[in-house]
């Protein structure tokens, strides 16, 4: 019997230069990236690699030593940021069971989170991380103005940095009270109630405000629809602008501060 | 790559001969062969030098009414286009037209000032041959001492990430969300508080008018942050020169680190004060 051969597999060089010689690859990275095929250690692609890396658009090639030790930051800033971002994966995944309806005698958003928590799987874990990550980020927001001020980190050049980081603190406090809103349980319904009698008293407009918020004139199912589209939507979507605000500013004011 | 280049002997050792450096002298024997060897290939070479490129242009630059000298520091760089349409060689600008760029640029022959592109040009970068050297700053700065993002501040953040993230899942693991009853607008809870940032306002309503405490003081705070770095002018960043400032914000802080606890645990039902050792925690995070 003639003996059967089989066709040589493709050294691992081979395999390598076929994934990467193609119309799909050469699209997704551009010149200069290390995973394009052809990339060579010279001083020209490695102008590239920096210049066209989408994580450089956050970070430069170097970073100050001193702004390396962590009891310079306490990396407060990173920290608000990660949760930032475990908040809005927690989130995404409780929009999926959570209804903002609270029409009398059909309360939708309550009995979602009661079924959430009962018998979803992970639903209960997720949840609590949603709800600690928020209370935590607005503790790690105020800790990391803090170490800013102390550290002298808003002068010049910084001051306007500073500025967009008190409006980041507001959106915090925001994000974190429309969420509060959203279980339509007593604890909910009555903090919120405490917080926008206050801002009834706007001068002049008070009233006004007060409808605005609430889309009527006392909470109800307009108003946990209308906070769940502010938490959801809005707020993150402002949110995610003055971010980018902020870190582009930290690079350009020259990188982190100090040393002191 | 690197094709083998041969060393024009008779240059390395005339050159050995006047004294110059082994290094300089390997150097320029080098250069000598290739040029050599592309002149033997019949490639066309460049003007070797600006005499030599000064010889080349100056009959043509008198011809041209000799205005080539106003433009200062112009530079001999032709768009790509040039190359192509005069055929004077070596890719550079021919007199004339060096001539009216500078003249277009200085507002001559009755058009605008331009910044010296010619408006057919799709090259506005070339607007920096018309700067003189002596408009170009220098800045030199120190090299600080840096190090590179990755791996050694990648690291330091994805350790952080981590440590975060065990933690948040550590406690969302033993401790539960509070989820009171159905909300029921009729049947106004005992303890009613709001979220523990907003306790410091909650106090304050405690005593001044809610526009006072809700309105007027948040807003002069919130004012007053971002006002900080505008009000404070001091340059220095050393904590000793920086009392006033630093005493004022630990001042705030704590002023309102002591309304948010006050509210959040001493007060109870009716928002009484209490202590939460005789009447339990008031407290719901
Ligand atoms: C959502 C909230 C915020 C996020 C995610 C955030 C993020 C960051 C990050 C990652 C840094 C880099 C240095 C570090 O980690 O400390 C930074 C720096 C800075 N932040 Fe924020 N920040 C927030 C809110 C604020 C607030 C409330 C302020 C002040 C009122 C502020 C003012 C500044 C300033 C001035 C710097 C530059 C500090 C320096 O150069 O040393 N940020 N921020």
């Amino acid at each position: 019997m003639a003996k059967l051969s089989l066709p040589k597999p493709p050294s691992g060089d081979e395999l390598k230069a076929s994934v990467q010689d193609n119309v799909i690859w050469r699209s997704i990275f551009r010149p200069g990236s290390i995973y394009r095929k052809g990339y060579r250690d010279t001083s020209r692609d490695r102008a590239l690699a920096s210049m066209n890396n989408v994580l450089y658009h956050l970070h430069p090639v170097k970073v100050k030593r001193h702004g390396l030790k962590l009891t310079y930051t306490y990396c407060l800033g990173g920290m608000s940021f990660f949760l930032f971002v475990l908040l809005t994966i927690t989130g995404i995944f409780l929009m999926f069971f959570y209804t903002p309806a609270a029409g009398a005698g059909t309360e939708l958003a309550y009995l979602n989170m009661r079924e959430l928590s009962a018998s979803v799987t992970f639903g209960n874990l997720v949840r609590n991380m949603h709800r600690w990550g928020a209370h935590l980020m607005v503790f790690t927001v105020f800790l990391h103005m803090a170490r800013v001020f102390y550290h002298g980190a808003y002068k010049a050049p910084r001051e306007f940095n500073w500025v967009v980081g008190v409006i980041l603190l507001l959106l915090t406090l925001l994000l974190s009270f429309t969420g509060y809103l959203l279980p339509w349980d007593q604890l909910a319904l009555w903090a919120v109630t405490v917080g926008t009698n206050m801002m009834g008293y706007t001068p002049v407009f008070g009233d006004q405000v007060q409808f605005v918020l609430l889309g009527g004139l006392e909470i109800g199912p307009a108003t946990l629809l209308r906070w769940y589209v502010l938490h959801v939507l809005f707020i993150p979507f402002v949110t995610v602008v003055f971010l980018a605000v902020h870190f582009w500013r930290i690079r350009k004011d020259g990188g982190i501060s100090g040393p002191l | 790559m690197s094709e083998e280049v041969q060393i024009d002997q008779e240059v390395y050792d005339r050159l050995i001969a006047e004294g110059k450096s082994e290094r300089i002298a390997r150097a320029k024997a080098k250069a000598a062969g290739v040029r050599k060897a592309k002149e033997a290939s019949g490639e066309k070479l460049g003007p070797r030098s600006a005499e030599e490129l000064a010889a080349k242009a100056a009959p043509a630059a008198a011809a041209a009414g000799g205005d080539t000298g106003e433009g200062g520091g112009v530079a001999t760089m032709a768009p790509p286009a040039a190359k192509a349409g005069n055929g004077n060689g070596g890719g550079r600008l021919s007199p004339e037209e060096r001539a009216a760029r500078v003249a277009a640029s200085l507002g001559k022959g009755g058009e605008a000032a331009s910044i010296g592109v010619p408006a057919a040009s799709a090259h506005t970068h070339r607007m920096l041959a018309l700067v003189p050297p002596a408009g170009i700053q220098q800045v030199k700065t120190e090299q600080e001492d840096k190090v590179y993002t990755w791996p050694h501040l990648l690291l330091v953040e994805f350790v952080a990430l981590l440590a975060m993230g065990s933690f948040v899942l550590l406690v969302s693991f033993f401790l539960d969300a509070p989820l009171g009853s159905l909300a029921n607008a009729n049947e106004v809870p005992a303890i009613n508080k709001a979220p523990w940032y907003f306790m410091g306002l909650q106090e304050l309503l405690r005593y001044f008018h809610p526009m006072v405490a809700g309105v007027t003081l948040p807003g002069v705070a919130i004012v007053l942050l971002m006002a900080a770095p505008y009000v404070d002018k001091n340059p220095s960043a050393q904590p000793e020169n920086r009392k006033t400032a630093n005493l004022a914000f630990t001042f705030f802080m704590v002023f309102w680190g002591v309304l948010v606890i006050i509210g959040s645990f001493i007060r109870g039902a009716g928002y009484e004060w209490v202590w939460p050792w005789v009447n339990g925690l008031g407290f719901v995070l």
